[in-house]
């Protein structure tokens, strides 16, 4: 029997081998998925258990745990409502969103890099407080491009192009997270539904996720890229300029957009469309490029990927399967391609960049509560965009038309600025959606922006993207750079 | 004249015991004491009736087995204690956490009680049973005593179901599991029939493409328990339990007659006949469903759906690693945490290395039963020592492996560890036999 005895050892030995390993998989390979699982209540009890990190901008707190006498020691404390796009809220009822969300890890004390920490926790049982995040926001700037946006719905957002750092994010309207913070049941709950169903939908953030927007002329960046990238094309290349353009296999007429000064020379260079924002060469150089080259292009920029800033951008889209006409349309950022304000600031810092596109990040460093640093961001290069050639003629374009061409408005005395603006339509009687996206100093750039308005800045179809979307840029990249 | 000269023999295995029996009674002080602070902030007096009854019991176990015992292995004694403390220390632990309100409260209280009974009822077992070579003459009466345990949660009046598993017995304030305690008496049967039958069947029988095929009526007996483990399956509406007995005789019935054919063909009988019956049977669809998609919506909000298995997923998730510490955790999330699910709440508040700790004590205990086996001589202690050893570990396999969905879920109980006296009781007797099994190995050099 003892040759049996020992198979059966051998199974036994097996059965508890099995076991091992559902343990292991279900307790460390599988713990993080199911511990982010938003039916999991343990996360949120747990969360409130020690002192949560704060999220700082410039040594000051913009989202803080302060001790409360409820059964959950810690309420979470906002300040600012300009914040609320990049702080998100944490709540004990609806979850947690943005930064409260990404850095969740961090600021419970759960990040990996605590782990001594942790490991000491478990022998003292003294918990691990949360982790403090810095953020690379400039709070003077913030203030800025809030104040700038006014009273319209729409997004700010700018970074050094040469590291990737953001300055400033805003996105309008902005809520007070407190609102959501509070431990009590109904009050949040009401609250929440209320932000919820506004119509001017203040929970989302404008500048890297929630709906796209119709790019308009500021996706000419893009096209041109593609054109030089092909080497086919120079600034110096000529498009036939009709006043009227029908585009082929349709009965649609697509014209220059009223603010151009287009009209004039039957024929123009690309450097001149670009200046004076023509539609009509930049659909006929689309055509001719095809739509796989610009698809390409737009990829190398960085559209269909999803950036994590530590937030997720949701991916921009250039469409696929168009028929020439569409193809046209979308050369002037019309028909179905859709952006985020981020990615348009990518564009546009690549070029600024030389034609390096550096990761966006907002946060400078982590560190533990008793200050000692955790983690620090260093730039991170993504890709080369396109050549340093192509992003100097671009480049040299965009000062064209800031200093003489349709952006004029994002000038700034005394410093040589790149812009591009763009006035998108969205469908007959529509508002238009304005932009701006530029740089300064275009040749040693300091900062590189984005700016996005909705609802044609409440001016219908007579808003611009010069007279609304770059005063705004002005005032940022001014404060910026202090002039 | 010559003096003869009493040598005494110092009972090392005892001694080692003994050392090893203090050092799981201080583990047991301290995690006792760990409970109290980390729930109600304070070392409570009612920690010391915990840690007494228990102990008082287990130092007199051990003061027996030095009289009654002195050769029996050393690690039985420490690793049953150290599991069912362990238990009690989780059942305690949850009682804490209940609201003040709440009646059942002293779920920890009753299970030290049962605990000292059940160490009690197996300390008569090893002074009554002076050789287990004596349970032979009883291997009929054992049989009918397993399948009469069997039926008596199926009677009327005394029955009672429970999360659909008909497989517990009221009698006034009492409610058990026979089904602990049919599980020694058909492992006494199994060992003491196939003891009796291992030559005919091993031997007889006609070669089949070039396998042994038994005779007919040797494989009466074997179609015969395989129908009794389906009415188990379909009247009792419990797959664990009804593969506990199942795979326990097949095993038996391998070791005995070292022909695989058996188990094959065992095995194939038992899946089929389960599949057949799961047809008829609306309530495993979803059982099989739930251990397969837990994380689904559809069956996470389904009654009767994976809401159970997916809390104490999360629990386990949460304990990662090191756990969250004794008190530290909230395994009370998880319904049934102090029975069914108490390796969940160990696993969430002692961690990965709770779990492999726990599990290297079962694995242990099988090995001391099997390494018994191996040691006796004669075939009836090889089974029973085996089948003691494989009930362990089948029974073990099939609850844990139901948390951390290696198989589906089913109403066993951990051994040992969960709340529940029939439980306790069962498995304290198995430690008592695995005792005298191991204190009557031959001597080295009487047998060859």
């Amino acid at each position: 029997m003892t040759p049996e005895i020992r198979r059966v050892a051998n199974v036994i030995l097996l059965m508890f081998l099995s076991l091992f390993i559902a343990a292991s998989a279900m307790q460390v390979v599988n713990a993080d998925s199911l511990n982010n699982d938003s039916r999991n209540q343990r996360a949120v009890f747990d969360g409130y258990k020690t002192q949560r990190g704060s999220i700082l901008v410039e040594n000051k707190p913009i989202a803080e745990s302060v001790a409360s006498s409820d059964a959950y020691h810690f309420l979470r404390k906002y300040s600012g409502v300009q914040y609320s796009s990049l702080t998100g809220f944490y709540s004990l009822y609806q979850g947690r969103t943005e930064l409260e969300n990404s850095l969740d890890n961090s600021l419970r004390g759960d990040n990996s890099a605590q782990f001594f920490e942790q490991l000491n926790a478990l022998f003292s049982g003294n918990p691990v407080t949360g982790a403090s995040v810095e953020l690379s926001i400039d709070e003077k700037v913030q203030q800025v491009a809030w104040d700038a946006l006014g009273d319209n719905k729409g997004a700010v957002i700018a970074m050094d192009p040469t590291t990737g750092r953001i300055i400033a994010m805003v996105s309008k309207p902005g809520f007070d997270a407190n609102l959501l913070a509070t431990h009590n049941t109904s009050d949040a709950a009401s609250n929440y539904k209320k932000l919820l169903t506004r119509a001017d939908a203040p929970l989302i953030n404008r500048a890297i996720s929630g709906n796209l927007y119709a790019p308009g002329s500021v996706f000419k960046l893009v096209v041109a890229s593609a054109a030089f990238e092909s080497g086919k094309y120079t600034p110096e290349s000529t498009l036939p300029n009709p006043p009227r353009y029908t585009l082929p296999g349709t009965k649609t007429v697509i014209t220059n957009s009223g603010e151009s000064k287009c009209g004039g020379a039957p024929k123009v260079s690309i450097a001149t469309a670009l200046k004076l924002s023509c539609n009509i060469p930049f659909a006929q150089l689309g055509i001719a490029l095809g739509q796989d080259a610009i698809s390409a292009q737009a990829k190398k920029f960085g559209f269909g990927d999803s950036v994590s800033i530590p937030m997720k951008s949701t991916p921009s889209v250039y469409p696929t399967g168009m028929d020439v006409s569409q193809t046209g349309l979308s050369s002037f950022g019309q028909f179905d391609v859709r952006v985020s304000p981020l990615q348009m600031l990518m564009v546009t810092s690549a070029i600024a960049n030389g034609g390096i596109q550096m990761q966006p990040y907002l946060v400078d460093q982590i560190f533990t509560s008793n200050l000692t640093l955790l983690q620090e961001t260093k730039p991170v290069q993504i890709r080369r965009s396109i050549s340093t050639s192509t992003a100097e003629s671009v480049k040299n374009m965009m000062i064209a038309a800031v200093a003489h061409g349709v952006s004029s408005n994002g000038a700034i005395p005394g410093v040589v600025v790149a812009g591009k603006t763009g006035t998108a339509e969205n469908g007959v009687g529509q508002p238009y959606t304005l932009w701006f996206t530029g740089f300064a100093p275009a040749n040693n750039p300091k900062v590189a922006i984005a700016v996005v308005v909705e609802n044609g800045g409440g001016l219908g179809q007579s808003g611009r993207g010069n007279s609304v979307a770059a005063p705004i840029a002005r005032k940022v990249m001014q404060a910026v750079l202090g002039k | 004249m010559a003096k003869t000269k009493r040598v005494r023999v110092m009972p090392a295995k005892r001694n080692l015991e003994l050392i090893m029996l203090l050092f799981t009674f201080g583990v047991y002080a301290f995690a006792l004491a760990q409970v109290q602070l980390a729930t109600i902030q304070v070392l409570n007096p009612e920690g010391w009736f915990f840690w007494s009854v228990p102990v008082v019991l287990a130092t007199a176990f051990h003061i027996l087995l030095r009289f009654k015992a002195s050769d029996a292995d050393p690690l039985l004694l420490p690793i049953g204690f150290f599991l069912n403390s362990l238990g009690v220390v989780m059942i305690y632990r949850l009682d804490l956490a209940k609201p003040l309100s709440d009646l059942d409260r002293t779920v920890g209280q009753r299970q030290v009680i049962w605990m000292a009974i059940a160490m009690v009822i197996a300390a008569a077992i090893l002074w009554g049973v002076k050789n287990h070579l004596s349970l032979r003459k009883y291997i009929y009466i054992s049989m009918a005593l397993g399948v009469l345990l069997l039926i008596l949660p199926l009677l009327p009046v005394i029955g009672k179901t429970v999360s659909g598993a008909h497989l517990w017995v009221n009698l006034g304030p009492l409610s058990f599991q026979p089904g602990e305690l049919a599980k020694i008496a058909l492992t006494i049967f199994f060992a003491g029939y196939l003891t009796s039958r291992r030559e005919s069947l091993s031997v007889v029988g006609r070669k089949v493409l070039g396998i042994r095929i038994p005779p007919a009526r040797e494989l009466g007996p074997i179609a015969f328990i395989w129908l009794a483990s389906l009415a188990v399956l379909v009247l009792q509406r419990d797959l664990g339990t009804s593969l506990l007995y199942f795979g326990l005789f097949l095993v038996l019935i391998y070791v005995a007659t070292a022909r695989a054919f058996y188990v094959f063909v065992g095995l194939l009988m038992f899946i089929s006949g389960a599949a057949i019956a799961s047809k008829f049977m609306s309530y495993v669809g979803g059982r099989l469903e739930g251990w397969l998609n837990p994380l689904d919506d559809s069956n996470y909000s389904a009654v009767g759906g994976s809401y159970q298995i997916v809390q104490s997923m999360f629990g386990l998730a949460h304990g990662g690693l090191f756990g969250t510490g004794l008190g530290g955790g909230l395994p009370q999330i998880v319904p049934l945490a102090n029975s069914d699910f108490i390796i969940s709440a160990i696993g969430e508040e002692l961690g990965l290395v709770g779990i492999f700790a726990v599990l290297a004590m079962y694995l242990l205990l099988v090995a001391r039963a099997l390494r018994v086996a191996n040691a006796h001589a004669d075939d009836f202690s090889k089974l029973l020592a085996v089948g003691l050893g494989f009930v362990i570990a089948l029974q073990v396999f099939i609850v844990i492996g139901g948390v951390f969905r290696v198989v589906p879920l089913t109403g066993l109980t951990t051994p040992l560890l969960a709340a529940g006296g029939s439980s306790l009781v069962a498995n304290w007797i198995i430690i008592a036999l695995l005792l005298r099994l191991s204190d009557t190995l031959p001597k080295a050099g009487t047998v060859a």
